[in-house]
């Protein structure tokens, strides 16, 4: 066990020099570092959002919502299908969330209206499962002349991930606004949306920017019923009441459920002031669609007004004096400043496809983050140097060595971490100082050994290679079970908690390395050093 | 010629090794006193109930720092209360010009927890600063409670498994014992002196098993190793010697665990103080289930004692090696 051949000294070697390459960047500061020649390594540890302050927010999306837009938009399909093969049909009626039955007028035109019913399914975009899956399924219903449209579960699955990738990309437009440093946002599990923020100091303006959908439409107003009359008598098919923005005050409306335009066919949107009351306002300007659209429908609807819907309330109602042809407006409602310039944001990132609410909220000013930095390093110090006290004291020269293990342990860590560009946090702080304890118990197998070899009446150099050779079993057992705890502890994890976990981790893996091997090394030079002829004293 | 700059001086091992300390003689009476700790453990956990932090309760924690002095805790209260936001809960935090505002969980769903939040921060903002936010919402802190349990389950489950392999099934089930007093206990105590119980109090149970079963797994290595060595030996008498022979490391690795985790304990700041008390507590525990509870369960379950087939295998394998 105490020799080592050649290649297997350069190699330890060489993995030493490497790991100190790799960690030396991480004690100096990023000034430093920066001005370090190029072919050292620069990269950092990253500081977890604990340590240098930072929001973590956690956003659910509505699968519900998800659920009705998409069951609304299949059965408008689903109509539209229906009336260009010129099949007749009694109603198209949902149930719950995820089906629909459609009552023909004359059953035998069944076989028809599943050829065009067929239509509106998409095909599922898998080239693993290949063709043939779709995201609804059509077919008969039980009774005569009725077809039921189902949706699949990979189906809701694509929708909901669909939807994911859209806000993500969404919330990413809308807070580049905020001018911040690098954001993360990535979807965690089904229906969650993750976003961290380091330094961001006030979560306010980061809250307000995701927390309206920001579904800008515009609406007929039903000709001649009010929202009142309708909810009186009988809502009109095709129409629906919109509250007003400003609760019940402000009445109800009779609108077209089929918007004109929609927010996505907004080009811009910029606040501004009404020029003639000074008011906060919204100037908007659609691209070549939607002005194409909107222009038609002012030419057919002179003296009649239109709606404008912010995320289904009514904004306003301004009736169209004269056609409007270029393709800009303004809003107007009763803004403030500040809500016209996040609304402005909003509307031109364009609307999220679904509500999302905050489900966890995690933030750390940076003054805790510094605080946190300055109070593990020096528990890591004080940790540490008792541990090396301890050591020395009780093992001696040996301790001396077991303590340069201790220090390769701990660069070869910081080396790893920095290399898989894991985080650190402060529980990873903790994880690290804990390591060293760890790592040291390797030490304390080997030498105890050792010693009862001693005691045994062995020799020296026989007594030090059965300390090794016997700890070794052990020092894996234990080890690998502590690795199990810590890669559960990583699947648990969220944020600091992974960070523990993954110190851990690293640390166990470097410790055999460094508290076995790099010890056994130094313990082997210091045999050969030990003049000839005289019996070894153990300074153990 | 760098060895030669390096004083050779042996440790100073206060360690009395002839001691043979008769564990075995009170593996009878250890055994029920864990026993009893464990049934007594429950029973806190049950009647007291733990003091769940945010994590698990849902709710809000908002730390407070005041912008200048000390921080005034009765005005703080009377504002708070007066706000609307259910009960709140207001105390020092680490020094007098920081405070931790917990807020229970908001009736009415997520989007109220938010709402509440914001209540606060907008009454405290004139005099204080938010230094650190967390919100946890019904669905999260429910999600949570049960990945928690999961993980702390998954942990004993994955180690008694490893156990099981390496060693005898006798082992395995000194090992699940140990580790599920560990766990209890160290729950015990959080219940009986009503500490924060929350995220990281799970990471520190999970760091505990670890550590624990490190401490079994040494002195199992050792009791296997003695299997094969004394054949004729009484197995009480060959448990003992191995305990006894183990005992100089498992005090000295407690040792200096105990001497990192008071120092993260006493330096590391308050945010993880909770997280170090719980290791603390852990590695006490810990400890003494490897010595009082592992082995001694051998005594009483007995263990294979001819190791012959795997000790000539053993010896096989280290025989081709030596040549090679």
């Amino acid at each position: 066990m105490l020799h080592f051949t050649r290649w297997k000294i350069i190699a330890t070697l060489l993995t030493c020099l490497a790991g100190l390459l790799v960690a030396l960047p991480n004690f100096f500061s990023k000034e430093t570092v920066q001005s370090w020649p190029s072919f050292m390594p620069k990269q950092q540890l990253t500081l977890g959002l604990d340590l240098q302050g930072g929001a973590h927010l956690l956003l659910a999306m509505d699968q519900d919502e998800i659920k009705k837009d998409w069951i609304n938009n299949l059965r408008d399909e689903a109509r539209k299908e229906l009336r260009d093969a010129k099949i007749g049909f009694t109603g198209i009626g949902t149930q719950g969330l995820t089906q629909l039955v459609v009552k023909l007028a004359k059953p035998e035109e069944q076989a028809a209206a599943l050829k065009a019913l067929n239509k509106v399914r998409q095909p599922i975009g898998n080239a693993l499962l290949g063709a043939g899956a779709y995201d609804v399924e059509v077919s008969s219903g039980t009774e005569p002349g009725t077809i039921v449209i189902k949706e699949s579960d990979q189906g809701l699955r694509q929708r909901v991930a669909n939807a994911a990738s859209a806000s993500i990309e969404t919330i990413n437009r809308r807070v580049n606004n905020l001018g911040t440093s690098e954001s993360t946002i990535v979807r965690q599990g089904a229906d969650r949306i993750l976003i961290q923020f380091p330094g961001l100091k006030d979560t306010t303006d980061l809250k307000k920017l995701i927390g309206e959908t920001a579904k800008l439409t515009f609406h007929e107003v039903h000709p001649s019923m009010s929202g009142d009359e309708a909810k009186m008598t009988k809502v009109p098919t095709g129409f629906k009441i919109y509250p007003g923005d400003k609760g019940e005050s402000s009445g109800e409306y009779l609108l077209r459920e089929q918007p004109v335009v929609q927010g996505a066919d907004l080009a811009d949107a910029q606040p501004g002031f009404d020029s003639r009351n000074g008011e906060p306002v919204i100037n908007f300007r659609f691209n070549q669609i939607g002005a194409r659209k909107f222009a038609n429908f002012t030419k057919d609807h002179v003296g009649r007004p239109f709606a404008i819907v912010l995320d289904d309330k009514v904004l306003s109602a301004p009736v169209i004096r004269e056609p409007i042809l270029g393709g800009s407006g303004q809003i107007s409602g009763s803004f403030t400043v500040e809500g016209t310039n996040t609304l402005a944001v909003q509307l031109r990132s364009g609307s999220l496809p679904t509500k999302l609410t905050i489900v966890e909220e995690r933030t750390v000013g940076p003054s805790l983050g510094a605080d946190s930095i300055s109070a593990g390093k020096l528990a890591g110090v004080v940790g540490g140097i008792a541990v090396v006290i301890l050591t020395i004291l009780y093992y001696g020269t040996f301790g001396i060595f077991a303590c340069v293990g201790l220090l390769v342990h701990l660069i070869l860590t910081v080396a790893l971490m920095t290399m898989i560009g894991a985080v650190l946090t402060l529980p990873g702080i903790a994880g690290l100082v804990l390591g060293v304890a760890m790592a040291v118990d390797a030490n304390v197998l080997i030498y105890e050994r050792i010693r009862e070899e001693l005691r045994l009446g062995k020799m020296p150099v026989s007594a030090i290679d059965a300390g090794f050779q016997r700890a070794y079993v052990t020092i894996l057992d234990s080890q690998l079970t502590t690795l199990a705890c810590a890669i559960i502890m990583f699947w648990l994890g969220s944020g600091p908690i992974r960070g523990f976990a993954v110190t851990l981790t690293i640390g166990i893996l470097t410790s055999i390395f460094a508290s076995v091997t790099v010890v056994r090394l130094l313990i082997s030079y210091w045999l050969k050093a030990q003049p000839k002829g005289r019996a070894i004293y153990v300074p153990v | 010629m760098l060895m030669r700059l390096i004083p050779v001086f042996k440790g100073f091992d206060f360690f009395p090794h002839d001691l043979n300390l008769p564990f075995m003689k009170v593996k009878g009476p250890a055994l029920a006193l864990s026993i009893i700790a464990m049934v007594v453990s429950i029973g806190l956990i049950g009647i007291k109930g733990l003091n769940y932090g945010v994590d698990f309760k849902g709710g809000s924690l908002i730390e407070l720092k005041t912008k200048s002095g000390n921080a005034d805790i009765s005005a703080l209260r009377e504002k708070l209360n007066s706000i609307g936001v259910g009960s709140v809960q207001i105390q020092e935090f680490g020094s007098p010009d920081d405070v931790l505002v917990r807020l229970e969980e908001q009736p009415g769903g997520e989007a109220e927890q938010q709402a509440a939040l914001k209540k606060v921060v907008d009454a405290t903002s004139e005099t204080y600063v938010e230094r650190r936010v967390e919100v946890v919402g019904p669905a999260v802190s429910s999600e949570l409670r049960m990945t928690s349990f999961i993980a702390v389950a998954a942990g004993i489950l994955a180690i008694v498994a490893y156990v099981w392999f390496r060693f005898e099934w006798q082992f395995a089930l000194g090992a699940v014992l140990a580790l599920s007093h560990d766990v209890i206990v160290t729950v015990g105590i959080f219940a009986l002196f009503q500490f924060e119980f929350d995220l990281s109090t799970v990471a520190a149970l999970l760091t505990i098993l670890g550590y624990s079963v490190n401490d079994t797994v040494v002195v199992s290595d050792r009791i296997r190793e003695n299997l094969r060595k004394f054949k004729k030996m009484e197995l009480n008498q060959l448990l003992n010697l191995s305990i006894n022979e183990t005992l100089s490391r498992t005090i000295l690795t407690g040792m200096t665990a105990l001497a990192v985790l008071i120092s993260l304990y006493v330096f590391g700041g308050e945010v993880i103080r909770n997280f170090n008390l719980a290791m603390l507590l852990g590695v006490v525990i810990g400890t003494y289930s490897s010595i009082f509870i592992a082995a001694p369960l051998l005594g009483y379950l007995g263990v294979k004692r001819d190791w012959s087939d795997l000790a000539a295998k053993a010896v096989a394998t280290s025989k081709t090696k030596a040549k090679a």
